[in-house]
Order: C-alpha cells, then sequence, then structure tokens
C-alpha cells in the first residue's frame, strides 16, 4: 500500500521517526523506504568512529546535519587505553567539509581533536549551530577561539571534562559583538577565563537558557552575571567563594537577592570552591530543582549537603560525593520522593581511604525513591541482603551500576559472593540495559545474568568469575548486549570462541589481564574479517609476536565494515 | 547448587584456570587446594603496580593485577578476620574506576590565599608543595621578607628557633570558617583544612597563649 504514496509523504511520516534505532529500523523494510530515509535522515549517531568511514557515512546520508561521535572504548576513561590510541576527528571534518554536508551539529565524546580540526569546522560550515565536546583532548584554547570568531550561529558549545590547554589568549574575546545566537555554554573544564569577556557575552546573548561556569569565577562576578541572565534554566557556578573579606555581608545580600530573582533554574552544578556560609544562598532556588550535581563540590560537607538537600523536594537527578554518608542518604530517601538517578561518587577517587556509604544508604534511598531507575553508587561494601531489599523496592532500573571500592570484596556479614544480590536486581528490573559489577563473584552472577537481563546492552565486569562458563553465560544469554567490558577475570579462548558470530551483534568487546591468548584472539580475527581484533602490547611488540600461546594483556574488538584502520599506533595490532 | 569446580570443566583452558587460581585473592598461603567460595574470604593485600607487572618477562608468571609474587615475600603480610584497610595499599591501575577528569578534579589543588597584616596585596602558596610547618613558614617568610613570623609551633621534627624576632603570628581560616592557630593538628590534617592564611600581628593576638615548644635547640 505504501509503495502508491509519492517519496514526499513516506518522508513526512518519517519526520516523525526520531530515534536512530527507529530509522535504522525503517531503512531496512524495502528499498523504497531505505531511499527515502536516507535521503531525509538528518541526525545519525556513530558509536565507533572506526566501525564506518566518513565517505560512507556522506554517501549514505548526504543530508546529515548532526552527527554524534565516539572514539576511544570506556575504559578509556579509566587510564586502560594508552596516549595516542586514536580517536581521531580530523577526518571526518575534513571529509564532511569537502562534500559540503550542511554540517550544524557535532557532538563528539572521546575522541581526539586538534586545534586544525576546529579551526576547519569553524570555517567549513555556515549554518554550524552546536559543539559538544565530552572527555576528549588534544586542543587547546586557541581551537575554542576559532569557534567563537568563526561560528556566526553558534548556539552552543557545552565542554564536559575534557582535557584543553589552556593558552594566553582570553578566546571568549573572540565571539564578535555580532553573537548573540547563544544558548548554551559550559566551560566549568577551564581553569582559567576572561571576567570582562565573559559578562560582556551573556549580556548581549538575551536567549542563553545553560550556563556552566569555572573555578575562575568567584561570587561576586557570579552574581553579576545572574543579574544580566534570570532566565538561566540550568546553571553551573565557578567558584562560590568571596573575593574579599570586607564585602562579606554586602555580597551576601545581594547575591541572595539575585538568586532569588532566577526562578527559572532547573538544573544547578559547579561549587567547585565553595564558602559554606554562602550556600544558604541557593536554598530558595532549590525547591525548584529537577537536577543536583554536587560531585565536584568537595568543599561541601555532610551536615551543609544535608541542610541544602532537605530543600530539594522535587529532584529527580542527584550527583554527589559520599562524603553525604548513609545518614545523609537516609535524608535523600525522605526529601526527594521523585527521585530517578542517583549518583554517589567516592570523595577519595584514589581508592585509599574509606568510602562513608555502604549498603545502609543504598536501602535507605531504594525503600524512599521507588521510581530510581538508574544508579551508580561508589561504597565501602555491600550485602545480599541489602541487593535483594533494594530490588524488591525499585523494580524499573535501566541502569545499575555499583562499585564497591575493594575489589573482589565479599558479603561482609556473610563472607558469600555477591551474586544472589546482583542475581535479584536482574530478576527484578526486566527492562535492565546497563549494568556494572563488582565485589567478589562466581560464575553464578552470570548464570543469572544470562537467564534473566534480557535487555541488557552493556556489561562491566571486573575482578569476577570462575572460569570460561562465566562469559558464556552472558554471550549465550544476553541477546540485546552491545558492548561488553572485562578486565582482570579468568576467561579464556574457549569462551571468546565459542560464538564468533555473536561479535558481530556488538558494537565492541574489550579485554584485559584475562586468560585470552594470542593464538585465540588469531583465530577468531581469521574467522571473522569483519572485526577488527586489536591487541594492544605497550611492552615489547617483537617478543610478543611469535608466542601464541602467550596471554593478551589488552585487546579490544569491535565490529567495522571498513577493515583495520590505517591510523593505528605501534603498539596497537589489529590482527587479520 | 555450588559453582562447577575445574574437574568439572575440561573444556576450560587449565592451565589458565590454575594459575589464575594459585593467584586467587585468598587468606591462605599459596599452594592450599581450591576452596569453595565461602573460604574466599577477601584480603586487603595490595595489588602489584602495572609497571611491576610489566617488567617481569617469564611467561610462566600468571596474568592479571593479583599478588602472587608479593605473596611469596610477604606471608607475613595476611591481614586476618573480616577486610581491614591495611596501612599502606598500593594501587590497581583503573580502580576504582573514575575518570581521570574527576580524579584530578579532586585532588587537593591546595593553593590557599596568604594574607599579611598591613601588605597591600595577597599572594597565593600551593599548600601541596610543602611538607611540614616548618617548609611552610620559611617560604611565607621568604614571600614577605619585610616580616618575621612567630614560628611557635610543634613540627614535626625541627622547631624554629623561639627566640627569633616575634611580628607575626600565622593563623588560618578552616572549612567550618573559624580562625585557628597555624601549628596545633598535624600537618596533614592541615592542609586538608586550611582556607586561607593570615599573618596576624602579635598585637592583636594579645590574650593568646602562645603554643610553648619543648626545650629543644635544634634550628632551622
Amino acid at each position: 500500500m505504501m509503495n502508491y504514496f509519492p517519496d514526499e509523504v513516506l518522508e513526512h511520516v518519517f519526520d516523525f521517526v526520531t530515534s536512530h534505532r527507529d530509522r535504522n529500523a525503517v531503512s531496512l523494510v524495502c528499498k523504497l523506504w531505505y531511499r527515502v530515509e536516507r535521503f531525509s535522515r538528518q541526525r545519525v549517531f556513530i558509536g565507533n568512529c572506526y566501525a564506518i568511514s566518513p565517505e560512507r557515512l556522506i554517501a549514505r546520508f548526504p543530508g546529515v546535519k548532526a552527527l554524534t561521535l565516539k572514539g576511544k572504548p570506556h575504559f578509556a576513561d579509566f587510564n586502560l587505553v594508552p596516549q595516542d590510541w586514536g580517536g581521531y576527528v580530523q577526518p571526518w571534518i575534513e571529509a564532511l567539509a569537502r562534500s559540503r554536508i550542511g554540517l550544524e551539529e557535532l557532538r563528539l565524546k572521546r575522541m581526539v581533536v586538534s586545534d586544525e580540526s576546529l579551526d576547519v569546522l569553524s570555517r567549513s560550515f555556515t549554518n554550524f549551530k552546536s559543539l559538544v565536546l565530552v572527555s576528549c583532548e588534544g586542543f587547546t584554547t586557541d581551537g575554542l577561539a576559532a569557534i567563537a570568531a568563526n561560528c556566526r550561529f553558534l548556539r552552543e558549545l557545552d565542554l564536559q571534562e575534557n582535557e584543553i590547554e589552556e593558552k594566553k589568549n582570553h578566546w571568549l574575546g573572540c565571539f564578535p559583538d555580532s553573537c548573540t545566537s547563544l544558548v548554551s555554554l559550559n566551560f566549568a573544564c577551564l581553569k582559567e577565563i576572561n571576567l570582562a569577556a565573559l559578562e560582556r557575552l551573556v549580556a548581549r546573548n538575551p536567549n542563553l537558557k545553560s550556563l556552566k561556569l569555572n573555578r575562575a569565577v568567584p561570587i561576586e562576578a557570579l552574581q553579576r552575571i545572574l543579574m544580566r541572565a534570570p532566565q538561566l534554566v540550568d546553571l553551573g557556578t565557578g567558584s562560590f567563594v568571596l573575593d574579599r573579606d570586607s564585602d562579606d555581608s554586602e555580597t551576601y545580600r545581594k547575591l541572595k537577592a539575585t538568586i532569588q530573582k532566577c526562578r527559572s533554574i532547573r538544573n544547578l552544578s559547579g561549587f567547585l570552591e565553595v564558602a559554606p556560609r554562602c550556600l544558604p544562598a541557593v536554598y530558595p532556588i532549590c525547591l525548584n530543582l529537577t537536577y543536583l550535581n554536587l560531585s565536584y563540590a568537595a568543599g561541601i560537607h555532610g551536615s551543609e549537603l544535608i541542610k541544602l538537600i532537605r530543600f530539594c523536594g522535587k529532584l529527580q537527578r542527584l550527583w554527589i560525593l559520599d562524603c553525604i554518608g548513609d545518614k545523609g542518604l537516609e535524608v535523600v530517601a525522605s526529601t526527594c520522593k521523585d527521585l530517578q538517578e542517583l549518583r554517589v561518587f567516592p570523595s577519595d577517587p584514589f581508592g585509599a581511604g574509606h568510602a562513608a556509604v555502604t549498603e545502609t544508604g543504598l536501602v535507605a534511598i531504594s525503600s524512599g525513591c521507588p521510581k530510581l531507575n538508574s544508579l551508580l553508587y561508589f561504597c565501602q561494601q555491600m550485602t545480599n541482603a541489602a541487593l535483594i531489599a533494594v530490588a524488591k523496592n525499585c523494580t524499573n532500573f535501566i541502569r545499575f551500576r555499583l562499585c564497591i571500592l575493594d575489589p573482589a570484596k565479599p558479603d561482609p556479614v556473610t563472607m558469600q559472593p555477591l551474586d544472589e544480590g546482583f542475581g535479584a536486581i536482574v530478576q527484578s528490573s526486566k527492562r535492565i540495559r546497563r549494568l556494572s559489577l563488582s565485589g567478589l563473584l562466581t560464575d553464578r552472577v552470570f548464570l543469572y545474568i544470562g537467564m534473566y537481563a534480557e535487555q541488557l546492552e552493556m556489561l562491566s565486569i571486573a575482578f569476577a568469575g570462575d572460569s570460561d562458563k562465566g562469559m558464556l553465560y552472558v554471550l549465550n544469554g544476553c541477546k540485546k548486549l552491545r558492548k561488553l567490558e572485562i578486565r582482570d577475570s579468568p576467561f579464556g579462548d574457549m569462551a571468546l570462541l565459542r560464538d564468533v558470530g555473536k561479535y558481530e551483534t556488538m558494537r565492541s568487546l574489550w579485554m584485559s589481564s584475562c586468560d585470552v591468548t594470542l593464538g585465540g584472539c588469531k583465530t577468531l580475527a581469521k574467522k571473522m574479517p569483519r572485526l577488527n581484533v586489536e591487541i594492544i602490547n605497550e611492552n615489547d611488540q617483537m617478543e610478543f609476536a611469535h608466542e601464541d600461546s602467550q596471554k593478551v594483556e589488552k585487546m579490544y574488538l569491535y565490529r567495522t565494515l571498513v577493515g583495520p584502520r590505517k591510523d593505528a599506533p605501534e603498539f596497537v595490532w589489529t590482527l587479520v | 547448587m555450588p559453582p562447577d569446580t575445574l574437574s568439572d570443566s575440561p573444556e576450560s583452558d587449565v592451565t589458565s584456570a590454575v594459575t589464575f587460581k594459585d593467584t586467587e585473592l585468598t587468606l591462605g598461603i599459596p599452594g592450599e587446594p581450591t576452596r569453595s567460595p565461602a573460604g574466599k574470604f577477601c584480603t586487603k593485600r595490595g595489588f602489584i603496580e602495572t609497571v611491576d607487572l610489566n617488567l617481569r618477562t617469564s611467561t610462566s608468571k600468571p596474568r592479571g593485577k593479583t599478588h602472587a609474587d608479593e605473596v611469596d615475600d610477604k606471608s607475613d603480610d595476611v591481614v586476618s578476620g573480616a577486610c581491614k584497610t591495611p596501612a599502606s595499599k598500593t594501587q590497581v591501575v583503573g580502580w576504582p574506576p573514575v575518570r581521570s577528569y574527576r580524579k584530578k578534579a579532586l585532588e587537593s589543588c591546595k593553593y590557599v590565599k596568604v594574607a599579611v597584616d598591613g601588605a597591600p596585596y595577597l599572594r597565593k602558596v600551593d599548600l601541596e608543595t610543602y611538607n611540614s610547618y616548618q617548609e611552610l613558614l620559611m617560604t611565607l617568610e621568604k614571600m614577605f621578607t619585610c616580616f618575621k613570623i612567630r614560628g611557635n609551633y610543634l613540627g614535626e621534627s625541627k622547631v624554629i628557633d623561639p627566640m627569633k624576632e616575634m611580628e607575626y603570628v600565622p593563623t588560618y581560616e578552616d572549612k567550618d570558617g573559624d580562625w585557628m592557630l597555624v601549628g596545633d593538628v598535624p600537618w596533614k590534617m592541615f592542609i586538608e583544612s586550611c582556607k586561607r592564611i593570615r599573618l596576624m600581628k602579635s598585637s592583636e593576638a594579645v590574650g593568646l597563649a602562645p603554643r610553648t615548644p619543648p626545650r629543644c635547640t635544634t634550628t632551622t
């Protein structure tokens, strides 16, 4: 029936199909739909920049306006991937520029971005509107200056947790006076900023809805900025400290008055340094907050945190440090009844000290916040009983990431592994998509995961399992698995090679410090030409090359349509 | 139903399984037979740093971040009972899984402002670069060369000559916003809680009993 509709009608219908997966499904129905879909697709998501080439992207989707690219594997966040592994955005930007694609939005995660790339980007796409860089590196504020100077219609510049080298160039001043289109600006990851340029910029951009400042912005400047931008919805304060003692009470009074006018703020973050006495100034806006991120606010202590949170009755997402303690989490549980997402980060990220939260806090949260669906919890310890209670209280987990700071730690009460606890979680949360395990775990937990986690897409394993059976349970049972990352677990060639076709249904597999051997990886690579099997070996390559029985320190494999990448460094060996 | 033991899984790579079992985290001495899960007590032994692992060339050495070698050398390191944090614990690479950006951000970047009564401008010092009160005060003295700082405190090992000219008293604002005398708490605790430093004129410190160091003639 649909064959008799003109293409425009099909296209119009497809306009309502927005998710990437749905559009991918649409394109598989028939050749006609494939054709119409591909010309009309504007937003493209590429989860692994090495799975496809920029040329093929452009060939298939000539109308692409918004592109998301991800580079390095997730474990790169934790220093498990050496520097210079790859993930360069340059070839993508060059290809898009050459083909005169009308790119408007670019979102990059874990990629290497150079000043040159940013310069080319800023000059090649006249309607460029939005640049979002998450956990990227390789560029300096010179690159930002190019973006500021050349992107005349820039709406969004969002820099999240990037490593940026800062030059003395006052890049912010490169925004021309004619730049009045900014909606979102986030430079929290920088150390310096030109305050005068910032204030002028905010003053001439009345549509600014999201502003995240950095450490270099003290309270006095924050107050002046908020005076200019009471319409903000999303605020990241910089340093919440006063500059000079003498103006203490006057500045505080002004700040309090100004903040009270900012009735639209729903998301609050920052507090990179804090003068605790000034915190009460934000109490009035706490009532409206739906997202509060205090995970970098090391200067706010337990009791102050708790006082603040008591005002936040409408919170849906909360990111905090573990110095809130179990008692603080109990307050969250009784105050934030609409809580959906909780992330508790370690205030001592080097893991040498004591996390201040335990299973008690988590059980309290689950009891008070039944809508909880997303959890990241770094803690001192966990028990099966607690996890079972959490599973009973909250059956809607989509993301469940638990990190017990001491690797392979058992239930401290029973000294048992945590298999039963995690098993309860996956059994009760039928829609779980992402899971990170920790603590002492045997093959049994993987049996449960394979049995119950039918929607699981991403699984992170560390120091867990007894044998290949564990990994096999997961590979066999989790039909929707896309990303599997494993470190320091006794899974070897038998598990790796049992079902080689599985990996083409997944985005990637990472295994480090496991029992897979070079021979096993070679066998896999030979059988599956559409996988890149990369061996990352930072040590002596020559010694390594001849021992098939040698265990592989780091293996990263991913499906790809374009064969081994040409930009691999010396220490990466792609097996064929 | 207990998980399969090694003998029930002939397909598994026996070599790799054995080596892993040998290096499993347990309380016992290596070489003991395999244990049931109930016996897998956590030990808070340190994990070998990756650097050490990479230097090992023999292929017979087990993979993974284990403490196999350390066990041989330090069998008296065993921690008994429920998991207690040992005094020293080497860190596993990439653990806990916290983004390096976050780690760097939360690292104590301890730049604090230093004000001296009467000076026209303030200075900043990074407390992390000093190891003791003595080092800090010496640096402050150099920074504000016109002023002599009272070094009357119980230093870790050395004590500044109490007979030195005393014009200024070092004080600091702590996390709670209170002004404290520098030197009362151990150095580590001090850098944790110090927010800013003020060198107060001695004349203002009237009424405060000076700290008396033990009679010691060690000088800087």
